[in-house]
């Protein structure tokens, strides 16, 4: 065959994942009865077979190295019977079908530097992005923000005394990659974009650009001569939606992206309906390589969460019942007239009633 | 090799989690192939320069392999005359099995591939589900892509297109899986792989799959098109096992943590320790499951919710995906086959009707829900809201005639 001749790719799509898992899981496919949690970082299911399987989750750094890749297949092999699972939070799971293993894998994964926890009401791994690593429009790190909080968060990773389990999420851009989490901490600009109009009419599709601003604040204009783009800077709400397509249109500042800290996400439907996550922090300073500031309010809700939140209660549900008031006294946060939603259907987020608390 | 100093990512060592850092380290010093420790080494300078300079420094480009149109993330430095080795640092992103199942085996072939061809960094997993192998350059792109395509993996998408999707870890290791995830998503997603590979829809399109109403995969709020596991008959109580239940931990723990918070009141404790059901009034919201999972299991009557429309921010704000099919059986293939039948129906009227840049969410917003409905031949149903509207300013023009189709469909159904 000739070197030149290009190969047609075999549309596979979705690979078989039944080729990968532990034979207790295809021996007990649909038939598990119950699960037990015997102590932090260690689950156990019952099959109605009477099979029974531990699963002992570990936190990893997410971007793994193969030397890293090739520790985890170790364990697996020496410690797991050979197989690995990740979750949407990028922990993992290895399985065993037998009691006797699970200490032992413990100790490996330990001695290895990973961390056993993330079961139940710990605080889980902070699901994340990929930030100056290597996403094209980012205001920030991710992976590096991930690592400093898990730092200081690590003892609530490998215990569970939270009221429930917490998913932290963080996120680059305003796009909120990272999702709703019980605490978001995201980019939140504050400066409209920099133009670079030299470039515009070369990079940038005009009306494309015009188009995704949510605000209307973009128009087509002739600046220097050249076929441009202006931005209305009253109108512009800073969200860097026209960075994406425009990358001349530039959005991140290194002193006026910030980060604001959101709270209340929540995807499950138990209890209550699903939430998204609401603004309490804003104006956090982007401070590599550690972000101090961030994580020290994150660790002050976290705290007053702790103390103040019933069993069971996720943040939102904690916060419905105690109301917003309470939740900026007891965590000593400002709230101020950002806090109060001016968008389309904001009016169901005021408080229409004489539901009061004193 | 002149190693890059970086004081401030080396701070990223300090401290007890598991350091990325490290790892890139790791491959700048101890592998034996030079040319990863040069792309290594000026990964971390290029990183570096950016928390110095608080500023990201890549941009996208055009890059794909023979036959497709994405599943590559195109990565050139705009610094790259300070940091050449890494200057084409491209991710291709590939489709993990429903649930993200690997064996050590499959692992380390992917690792001993990429790393002949790539950075030697993989990232288990993004936030839309895939594998990134983050960090090839244009050459090897192809030449990597050929060889894990070989045996068995392919491409995801980027795009404008239909999105790798997820799946929970589903029936393979949960009591409370009410539907096979790894089926529904292998079915659904592999249905509609020229849409994953060949760009061309108005936007993203994404699927995501959850075993039960926990939605562990957080579908309702991220997926275009959720499918989303229930159950219709009585939830199944052990009598026995609440009774243990009470005795481990107290008439009153019972009462705090799951009576009272059981969001339509569909549960009491009797005097005899015994738990009622109101099973009609129950919305399998699935908290008094989670708590007290030796007593309490889904119902055998089991099936999946289909919501539309969930998505993150952009243009118009959040929007959670909302109710179009409030039950369906999966149990034979004609079950099956009326899945993917919907799903291209959805895909179709999205393609035609949807803005450019515009998600199935902000296109129901902006059309109406009914329009979307009687365009992807769906009947309306009080599961869908909720509430019904409270503004009369409408035109119900057709109102005796819809209502006879309701009782028509009623009779029919019954």
């Amino acid at each position: 065959m000739s070197e030149n001749k290009p190969r047609s790719p075999i549309e596979s799509g979705v690979p078989d994942g039944f080729q990968y898992m532990h034979p207790s899981m295809l021996r007990n496919f649909g038939m598990w009865k119950y699960h037990e949690h015997p102590k932090p970082g260690v689950l156990l299911h019952v099959s109605k077979s009477g099979d029974k399987l531990w699963t002992v989750k570990i936190g990893t750094q997410r971007i793994l190295d193969v030397y890293t890749i090739r520790v985890l297949c170790d364990i697996a092999d020496n410690f797991a019977d050979g197989y690995i699972r990740f979750t949407l939070r990028s922990n993992i799971e290895y399985c065993v079908a037998d009691e006797a293993k699970v200490e032992p894998l413990i100790k490996a994964v330990e001695d290895a530097g990973f961390i056993v926890g993330g079961t139940a009401n710990s605080i889980s791994m902070i699901s994340h992005t990929q930030g100056w690593l290597h996403c094209d429009i980012p205001g920030t790190d991710a992976s590096g923000v991930v690592k400093s909080m898990m730092d200081e968060l690590i003892d609530e990773f490998k215990t569970c005394t939270m009221p429930n389990r917490v998913h932290l999420t963080t996120s680059c851009c305003q796009i909120n990659c990272g999702g709703q989490g019980d605490i978001a901490i995201n980019v939140q600009h504050t400066k409209p974009p920099k133009i670079n109009h030299d470039l515009v009419a070369n990079v940038c599709e005009r009306p494309t650009v015009v188009a995704r601003c949510p605000v209307a604040a973009i128009r087509p204009a002739m600046v220097n001569g050249k076929p441009s783009l202006e931005v209305d800077e009253k109108k512009c709400i800073c969200c860097g939606a026209c960075y994406p397509p425009c990358p001349p249109m530039q959005i991140n500042d290194p002193i006026h992206s910030q980060l604001a800290i959101w709270v209340g996400g929540n995807h499950s439907n138990a209890r209550s309906k699903p939430t998204f996550h609401k603004l309490v922090a804003a104006g956090v300073p982007n401070n590599p390589p550690r972000w101090p500031e961030a994580t020290a309010i994150v660790k002050q809700i976290l705290k007053v969460y702790k103390e103040d939140a019933k069993d069971w209660e996720r943040i939102n549900d904690w916060i419905e019942r105690i109301g917003w008031p309470r939740f900026f006294e007891l965590t000593e946060l400002p709230f101020t007239k950002y806090h109060i939603d001016n968008w389309t259907g904001s009016r169901k987020n005021l408080n229409a009633s004489t539901y009061i608390r004193f | 090799m002149q190693k890059h100093e970086t004081p401030m990512l080396d701070e990223l060592e300090n401290g007890p989690w598991p350091s990325f850092i490290s790892g890139f380290k790791r491959l700048r010093d101890d592998h034996p192939d030079k040319r990863i420790n040069l792309v290594a080494n000026d990964l971390l300078g290029q990183l570096e320069h950016s928390y110095e300079t608080r500023k990201g420094y890549w941009k996208g480009g055009t890059v794909s392999v023979f036959g497709y149109g994405g599943g590559i993330i195109p990565r050139f430095s705009e610094v790259g005359h300070a940091f050449p080795e890494s200057k084409e640092f491209h991710t291709l992103r590939v489709q993990p099995p429903p649930g993200n199942y690997y064996t050590s085996d499959i692992l380390r072939q992917m690792a001993d591939d990429w790393e002949k061809d790539g950075s030697g960094l993989i990232t288990f997993h993004g936030q839309t589900g895939n594998i990134m192998f983050i960090g090839a350059t244009s050459d090897n792109t192809q030449v990597f892509f050929d060889k894990i395509n070989g045996y068995g993996w392919d491409l995801g998408g980027a795009g404008p297109c239909v999105r790798t999707g997820m799946s929970c870890v589903g029936a393979a290791r949960c009591e409370q899986s009410c539907c096979n995830e790894h089926k529904v998503h292998r079915l659904l997603l592999n249905n509609f792989q020229d849409d994953v590979h060949r760009p061309a829809l108005p936007y993203k399109f994404k699927f995501k799959i959850s075993g039960c109403p926990n939605d562990c995969m957080n579908a309702i709020e991220r997926a275009d098109f959720a499918v989303i596991g229930t159950w219709k008959d009585d939830m199944k109580v052990d009598q026995e096992e609440v009774k243990a239940f009470i005795s481990l931990k107290g008439r009153q723990y019972i009462t705090d943590n799951v009576i009272t918070r059981c969001p339509t009141n569909a549960l009491s404790l009797s005097d005899d320790d015994t738990l009622n059901v109101d099973n009609r009034n129950c919305v399998r919201c699935m908290h008094c499951l989670n708590v007290m999972t030796k007593a309490l299991s889904p119902g055998d009557d089991k099936g999946v919710i289909i919501l539309i429309g969930g998505k993150r921010t952009l243009k118009i704000g959040d929007l959670m995906g909302t109710v179009v099919v409030p039950f369906m059986k999966l149990d034979t293939e004609e079950d099956y086959e009326e899945i993917v039948e919907l799903a291209e129906n959805i895909i179709d009227f999205f393609a035609e009707n949807a803005l450019e840049h515009e998600r199935t969410g902000e296109m129901i917003e902006r059309i109406g829900l009914v329009n979307f409905l009687e365009g992807i031949e769906v009947e309306v149903d009080p599961n869908m809201v909720s509430d019904p509207r409270s503004i009369n300013y409408i035109r119900m023009d057709e109102w005796d005639q819809e209502a006879k189709k309701w009782f028509d469909n009623q009779a029919e159904s019954a």
